[in-house]
């Protein structure tokens, strides 16, 4: 049964020597207890202790590593809805590239994907694996593939390679780099010695769960944790209802062959299609989607669902409330006002940027919530805004006595105008995206 | 380790609900659509039952958007101000079961048009399609009031849905839906209690519980859609856990959210990194869906005429896992 933390704790060294990356044996003995450590951070627990812990020292889902260097980290979640907490480990993005396609294409495509990246809300976006599909017949091809991903890409690989001697040689090649290997046919003794040698993870896959089971049952027993499942179902709805499954026996049964990321592939029917699936096994608990291709439409699509799925529900994103210099304002320069949540912030100051102006960008404190949201909610006010400004001291920083307030709130620029005495509130667009063409239509300042 | 799978059924059951009415049922449609029925979470078959698949309405406008986009007015050009033609196209070219007529254009600040104008767009597309329509009217509520009452009237046993009330204005249009007999949308605002309690307020004036589809509030991808997401799960827990004042279906609208964004119309000269514009319009509305999909919804009111056909696709794969072999979209 679960431990508490002071059970755990009696378990532990008490030296507080921090080598497990938290101060204290009792902040580790916590962490152990609310499932976000293992007992194998400390490499000083002794024998007794991980026979205490043992199962109750394990995460309900592993967390994987795959890649070198900061690698992608997958799977230690901890519940079935983002809403009971949060999901913590964003689900890692691959694209297969082909070892028969010839050298250049090869290349081509590496140096692509790995150039590619966007920027939303401050963050930025990227995939973060190769797929590496060995469908040609011979291993130099397959040999040249990995030294070519290797050489020109920061990305982790995962390996589909039906060849055994070239696997192994390809292995050899990857030592320091976290390799996953995709199986597609039942796990051997081979492939256990071989995760073993490598530290490569196993994507291990099965068509049914008890298969599934005791195929990791047989890894783990062999001391493998790395894994990641790969249970194939029929369709999406398979697809679906076995990762439910799956993910409920892991977290709920602390079933623990189960307790590992969960790994897609999905088909290139067309790019629609490919998408759909995919956004919906990124809800459902895949931490781990390979596309069939590039398609940068499609990626920042798929990147933006992520960020959506995996922020954490009890705290919006926002920015610090205070003026933003957009360009290089001069105290005579434009005045914007909007709000912290950062959505709003990001659209917003890239539109004043996108207008070519250079202008102070106000942002108010309304608890990182949207315009309307902030208005509805008694956040974006008249006697909040003007205070605000009254406490940033904005009329000893600039000239202007002009500013310019979100369309959406057209309303309250009377009263606005009333609490602050001297300045003039223009009423903006509606649309951040018409800012450009606002500006020149309009004198603001 | 011998496995077993971890089942749970739920006590509750989401109330199925009808829209339109054939010539049986005192209206003139080919067929109703009946949404709901669900005992689990979606598409969890192993579990519990989904008699009723999720279904894709289409919509049409009384004046088109000002800002439809490019990506979706290249499908529909010629007919954008046609609303009974345009719903026609919906029906027949792109799969729709059934259609939306949104009459913004009766706004006093989006057009100004006559309660008698809105009266004669649905009759068009009444004419025009034989499909259950959803009439969808917007927040100012003295003239949306006028415009439901006369709507409801006119279209009388044709059992529209209609779309929507609010906490605050929903007693007029709620009498009209009741002695025309139609079924009506409660919207809230992304938020449990207050969807509950608008549930609550309109039982309370003996409302029918069969003829109610609850509207959370779609936030579009990259715009709110986390917080839809959840909402929307949390509001179907409740309702298979027995709540009766949550155990509606749900109505979720990525068509209107997605064509506002901006990601649905900047090209990819001017975002280089956001890729091809035509096949993001319809990436946006697909992902939304697809997610909302996924967190609960069993009517969808789309716009991208691709993003309704795969979509489509992908609820009858859900429901029909593919049994001869075949992995649909996912790979070996
Ligand atoms: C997600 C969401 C929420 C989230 C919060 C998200 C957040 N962090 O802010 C949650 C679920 C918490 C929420 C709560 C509420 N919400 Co809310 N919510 C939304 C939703 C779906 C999206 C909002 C959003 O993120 N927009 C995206 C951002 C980027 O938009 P934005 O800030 O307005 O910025 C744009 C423009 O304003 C412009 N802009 C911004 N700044 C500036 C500045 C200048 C100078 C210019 C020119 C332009 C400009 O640029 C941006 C891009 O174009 C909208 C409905 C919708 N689909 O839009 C409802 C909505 C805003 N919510 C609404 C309501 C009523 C509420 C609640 C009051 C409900 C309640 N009683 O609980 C609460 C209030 C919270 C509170 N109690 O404090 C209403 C507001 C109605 C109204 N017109 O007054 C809306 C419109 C829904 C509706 N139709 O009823 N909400
Ligand atoms: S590494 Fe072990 S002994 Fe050292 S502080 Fe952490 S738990 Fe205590």
């Amino acid at each position: 049964m679960a431990l508490s933390g002071l059970d755990i704790f009696k378990l532990l060294p008490k030296t507080n020597c921090g080598d497990c990356g938290v101060p204290t044996c009792m902040a580790f003995a916590m962490k152990i207890a609310q499932k976000k450590a293992e007992l194998s951070s400390c490499p000083h627990a002794s024998e007794e202790a991980k026979a205490a812990l043992g199962a109750a020292g394990e995460p309900p889902v592993r967390l994987v590593k795959i890649g070198g260097g900061n690698g992608l980290e997958v799977g230690g979640e901890t519940v079935l809805f983002r809403h009971e907490k949060t999901f913590f480990h964003p689900t890692g993005i691959g694209v297969e590239i082909r070892t028969s396609q010839g050298e250049d294409k090869i290349l081509k495509d590496i140096r692509r994907l790995e150039s590619y990246q966007a920027d939303r809300v401050g963050e930025v976006l990227k995939a973060n694996l190769f797929f590496v599909s060995h469908d040609s017949a011979e291993k130099a091809a397959f040999l040249r593939t990995i030294s070519l991903a290797k050489a020109n890409s920061t990305k982790g690989l995962v390996i589909d390679c039906p060849q055994e001697e070239a696997l192994k040689e390809g292995l050899e090649l990857l030592r320091d780099d976290r390799p996953a290997i995709c199986l597609r046919r039942p796990l051997t003794e081979k492939d256990i010695e071989m995760a073993k040698d490598s530290g490569a993870s196993l994507v291990i896959t099965a068509s049914s769960h008890q298969e599934l089971a005791d195929q990791t049952e047989k890894a783990r027993q062999a001391g493998l944790t790395n894994l990641i499942l790969n249970c194939q179902g029929e369709g999406l709805g398979a697809a679906i209802q076995n990762n439910a499954i799956l993910r409920r026996s892991a977290l709920k049964k602390n079933f623990k062959p189960f307790g590992f990321p969960l790994f897609a592939r999905v088909a290139d029917e067309d790019g629609f299609e490919s998408l759909a699936a995919a956004a919906a096994l990124l809800c459902k608990y895949t931490s781990i989607i390979i596309l069939p291709r590039f398609d940068k439409a499609l990626l920042f699509t798929l990147f933006t669902l992520r960020q959506n799925i995996y922020t954490d529900p009890q705290k919006p994103i926002q920015v610090d409330p205070k003026i933003y210099a957009i360009g290089d304002p001069t105290p005579d320069s434009p005045i914007f006002v909007t709000t912290n949540f950062s959505l709003t912030y990001f659209i917003v100051s890239g539109e004043i940027e996108n207008s070519g102006t250079s202008a102070h960008l106000v942002v108010c404190d309304t608890e990182g919530q949207s315009v309307l949201t902030a208005w509805a909610g008694g956040k974006f006010v008249p006697e909040k805004i003007a205070k605000f400004i009254k406490d940033i001291k904005l009329e000893e920083k600039v000239k202007t006595r002009k500013i310019v307030i979100p369309g959406f709130v057209a309303q309250i620029s009377g009263e606005l105008e009333e609490k602050l005495p001297g300045w003039e509130v223009i009423v903006g667009c509606q649309e951040a995206a018409d800012i450009p063409s606002f500006v020149k239509s309009v004198k603001l300042v | 380790m011998t496995f077993e799978i971890p089942r749970e059924t739920n006590p509750g059951k989401i109330i199925e609900v009808t829209i339109g009415a054939t010539s049986d049922q005192g209206g003139t449609r080919s067929r109703s659509v009946t949404i709901g029925g669900s005992t689990a979470l979606p598409f969890h078959f192993f579990e519990g039952l989904h008699p009723h698949r999720p279904v894709v309405a289409m919509e049409v406008f009384d004046k088109a958007p000002a800002k439809y986009p490019d990506s979706l007015r290249e499908y529909y050009q010629d007919v954008l101000d046609k609303p009974g033609e345009m719903a026609r196209r919906c029906v027949a070219d792109f799969g729709a079961e059934m259609v939306s007529v949104r009459l913004e254009g009766t706004h006093p600040e989006k057009g100004g048009r006559s309660t008698e104008e809105a009266v004669e767009v649905v009759k068009d597309v009444l004419a025009a399609v034989e499909v259950p329509l959803i009439i969808t009217g917007h927040s100012h509520f003295e003239k949306n009031n006028e415009v439901m009452k006369k709507v409801c009237e006119a279209t009388a046993g044709e059992n529209c849905l209609i779309n929507y009330v609010e906490t605050n204005n929903y007693k007029t249009i709620a009498a009209a839906c009741l002695a025309y007999h139609h079924t009506l949308v409660a919207q809230t605002p992304i938020d449990v209690n207050l969807a509950k309690q608008l549930n609550i307020l309109l039982t309370d004036i003996n409302f029918p519980q069969d003829r109610l589809v609850m509207d959370p509030l779609t936030g579009a991808l990259g715009y709110g859609l986390e917080y839809s997401y959840s909402i929307m799960e949390r509001i179907r827990n409740e309702g298979l856990a027995g709540d009766r004042m949550l155990g509606f279906p749900m109505l979720i609208t990525p068509g209107a959210e997605c064509a506002k964004v901006k990601e649905a119309r900047a090209t990819e000269k001017d975002n280089p990194h956001w890729g091809d514009e035509k096949r993001r319009g319809a990436y946006w509305e697909i992902a939304t869906a697809m997610s909302l999909l996924i967190a609960g919804a069993d009517l969808l009111i789309m716009d991208h005429p691709q993003a309704v056909k795969v979509v489509r696709k992908q609820i009858a794969e859900m429901f029909h896992p593919n049994k001869e072999g075949g992995h649909g979209s996912l790979r070996a």
